[in-house]
């Protein structure tokens, strides 16, 4: 009988652990209303640790408990980071805004970041609340760049999304080649080599002439060119190729032929080499992010650390990234939420702390315009002050023909056309491979 | 059926076979009923919002054979499984031979057969990230071959159909000749000391006791390895993925049926993704089938 017993206790604890964890956790009822303000727990979804950073150096409220927690006042700030590698942060994000509904109040999620690339995948939809039911008004953000509300502006004209930076791109070139090849490092002579893409080409081929790289990949050029299209990717659910976009096509292929730049992927190993000194790369394109995120400025070695980044225009303005806070429906921090939107994207103290402590170019067209005119400089760009410029090329800014299939296209037409620049397959064998690959991502476009 | 006294207790033995079906039940059989199912819907998402179900009937096998892609990744699957698996059962057969034999008695067998395992402790991403990083085009690889003078300036491994491949089948190599040499070594250690004695009293050659007596006893275990790492290798999928970044660059030309598979799952395209694995499944079977067969192995033979 006690044998009969302890197996059958052994069965039920088998059997137990196998149903562990399968259990949900239902709703309590404790929906206080998607207006209400009663919240304990602030979920923020976000793919890296930038904004993380941001609220911790510049948010008054902020008490940093751990690197995924936080608390503000009585609330727990819960940072959900997942990396946005193979589309995981927006499957992840995908996945948590279709449950938010049947989630507890304490696990939903009330804040998410995005990205211009896939901006209007989430503002058209009903998940991201309108700034309007948050109580911000267009007088608490008159002095924001325009563009960073459009890309977060649904057709219905709800604005549904507020940035602390403005993401306009400029040339970083290293003054060392610079002097050597150039024979001076002055930003404005330097532009003067780079003015346009014909005059960008005959200095390339100088930087050749001494074994130097123009730029470290092909890739680096593409997002100049992909901002100056006069066309989206996808016009009435059929691909379409930008006549901008196969320019970058031809001209990099040029360049590739000549042994200009390389053709390796953005952030790989070998495109990080070029940050470093004692590499032939001679310049890079990029918002100000790029110098504080990928510059590697606080490693030793690096071209940033010795404060031998300059400067300059560029041949065309472009925009690259940049990142917006949403507040999520159903969230039940909605006066919290507002505070940070507001403290992180309009209160001038933060945002000029911002641009000193982090190099970023802040969302605050006022500021930006007074801090041109300051003696403010940057130590890795060697003392200069970038923000004339950026506050120049933001001024060019053209984001109305974004689409929300956008990063998958950019992504698979760069895959695509690496095997044309290698040699590996013809331009229409490239095309070809581009189409086959846009057409898995997205059944619903035609490709024909 | 007569009835013996012990039959009661083999009611015991189903109840502990209940959570194995249940998870079974639960985890494989489910799924595998349900992919098949999902194979005749039109079901994916964009963006926010799903299209379907909507039943298309064969439509996706079809677009799916017509596209002729899928022989493609077969055959890359294929060919990148054999650069691997031949070395791999050359050096797994040697190394077996060398630690089951009685005569040469190594020392520190116990050590190396540790050593010759430990790869497949290492994950699979892991090793890939090491490789890419190894043979990228600034990376170590190039500039050892560059110091040394082979090459004058780096070679993009990466960037060519057959040293992509083949670094594919090196990693696989690696992570599963130890593997299988365990397998085989149990093996040629079963085998009845006196057939060798026998031989050597004969005067056989160490080459002739090997493929006279070890081979043909070792057939059933041989037969097993090559089925499972046929089954492995149709599904390969990790190291080829992190290698190349999920491209199966160049041109597609390590892209594998399970990256195929997982390309579509970017858009949860459940149709497709199930049509997929129902013809991957049914592949599977036939070339099981084709090597049992080859092999002229029968059930009758043990």
């Amino acid at each position: 009988m006690k044998k009969k017993i302890v197996s059958l206790l052994m069965i039920a604890a088998m059997a137990a652990t196998m149903f562990a964890g399968c259990g949900g956790s239902n709703s309590e009822g404790s929906d206080a209303g998607s207006n209400g303000s009663a919240g304990k727990v602030l979920n923020i979804q976000c793919w890296n640790e930038e904004f993380r950073t941001r609220i911790e150096d510049h948010y008054p409220d902020y008490e940093k408990v751990s690197d995924t927690e936080g608390k503000i006042g009585d609330v727990t700030v819960n940072w959900i980071i997942t990396p946005s590698d193979d589309n995981a942060y927006q499957n992840n994000l995908d996945r948590v805004l279709e449950a938010q509904e049947s989630t507890d109040q304490d696990e939903k999620t009330d804040m998410f970041l995005i990205e211009a690339d896939y901006a209007p995948k989430y503002i058209e939809t009903d998940y991201v609340l309108p700034l309007s039911e948050l109580g911000i008004s267009d007088s608490d953000i008159s002095e924001q760049y325009d563009y960073t509300q459009k890309v977060v502006t649904d057709t219905n004209g709800n604005l549904k999304g507020l940035s602390w930076q403005a993401c306009p791109g400029v040339l970083f070139y290293n003054r060392d080649l610079a002097t050597e090849v150039l024979g001076t490092d002055d930003p404005d002579a330097v532009q003067e080599a780079v003015k346009d893409w014909d005059t960008f080409v005959a200095t390339a081929e100088q930087m050749a002439a001494k074994g130097y790289h123009m730029t470290s990949s092909v890739n680096d050029t593409y997002r100049v060119y992909s901002n100056n299209v006069t066309s989206k990717w996808v016009e009435d659910g059929k691909l379409n190729i930008d006549d901008n976009i196969m320019k970058w096509v031809e001209d990099s292929k040029k360049m590739v032929d000549a042994g200009q730049t390389a053709t390796h992927e953005l952030w790989s190993d070998d495109w990080n080499k070029g940050m470093m000194e004692d590499s032939p790369v001679f310049c890079y394109f990029g918002p100000a992010w790029l110098v504080n995120f990928s510059m590697h400025a606080d490693e030793e070695g690096s071209v940033g650390y010795a404060g031998k980044w300059g400067a300059c225009e560029g041949p065309q303005g472009f925009y690259w990234g940049g990142t917006w806070i949403c507040a999520a429906a159903g969230t039940d921090n909605a006066d919290l939420i507002k505070d940070i939107m507001l403290t992180m994207t309009t209160d001038k103290d933060v945002l000029k702390e911002i641009v000193e402590k982090d190099d970023d170019f802040a969302n605050n067209k006022t500021l930006m315009d007074e801090m041109a005119e300051t003696d403010y400089t940057s130590k890795v760009l060697g003392g200069q002050n970038p923000l004339p410029l950026y506050a120049k090329n933001v001024e060019s800014l053209d984001l109305s023909n974004l689409s929300p299939y956008d990063q998958g296209c950019n992504e698979e037409f760069q895959n695509a056309m690496k095997n044309y620049f290698d040699g590996n397959a013809t331009l229409d064998e490239a095309l070809a491979l581009f189409r086959k690959a846009v057409a898995e991502k997205y059944p619903d476009i035609s490709v024909e | 059926m007569k009835k013996k006294k012990g039959n009661k207790y083999n009611r015991w033995g189903w109840y502990f076979l209940i959570p194995f079906l249940l998870v079974y039940v639960v985890f494989q059989l489910i799924p595998l009923f349900n992919t098949i199912y999902n194979s005749f819907f039109e079901r994916y998402r964009t963006g926010l919002t799903w299209v379907g179900p909507n039943f298309v009937g064969l439509d996706n096998y079809k677009e799916l054979l017509s596209q002729g892609d899928l022989w493609v990744y077969l055959k890359n699957t294929m060919i990148m499984w054999v650069l691997g698996f031949v070395p791999q059962i050359a050096v797994s057969l040697l190394l077996g031979a060398w630690f089951s034999d009685n005569r040469l008695r190594l020392k520190g067998s116990r050590f190396f057969k540790t050593v010759i395992y430990l790869p497949n402790l290492i994950m699979a991403s892991a090793f890939s990230m090491l490789f890419f990083t190894l043979f990228s085009d600034n990376g170590p690889m190039n500039s050892i071959l560059m110091s040394l003078g082979i090459i004058s300036e780096p070679y993009s491994f990466f960037s060519h159909v057959w040293s992509t491949r083949t670094l594919v089948a090196v990693m696989n190599f690696l992570m599963w000749f130890g593997n299988t040499t365990i397998l085989l070594m149990a093996g040629m250690m079963s085998i009845d000391t006196s057939l060798y004695e026998a031989a050597e009293v004969d005067g056989a050659t160490s080459t002739q006791r090997f493929f006279k007596i070890t081979l043909p006893v070792l057939k059933p275990i041989l037969i097993y390895v090559m089925i499972t790492s046929l089954i492995g290798g149709l599904q390969m999928f990790d190291v080829p993925q992190i290698l190349t970044n999920g491209t199966g660059e160049p041109m597609r030309s390590s892209m594998t049926l399970i990256m195929f598979l997982n390309k579509h799952l970017f858009s949860k395209n459940y149709g497709m993704g199930g049509a997929l694995s129902v013809l991957l499944f049914i592949v599977t079977g036939i070339l099981s089938i084709i090597v049992f067969k080859a092999s002229g192995y029968s059930m009758d033979d043990e």
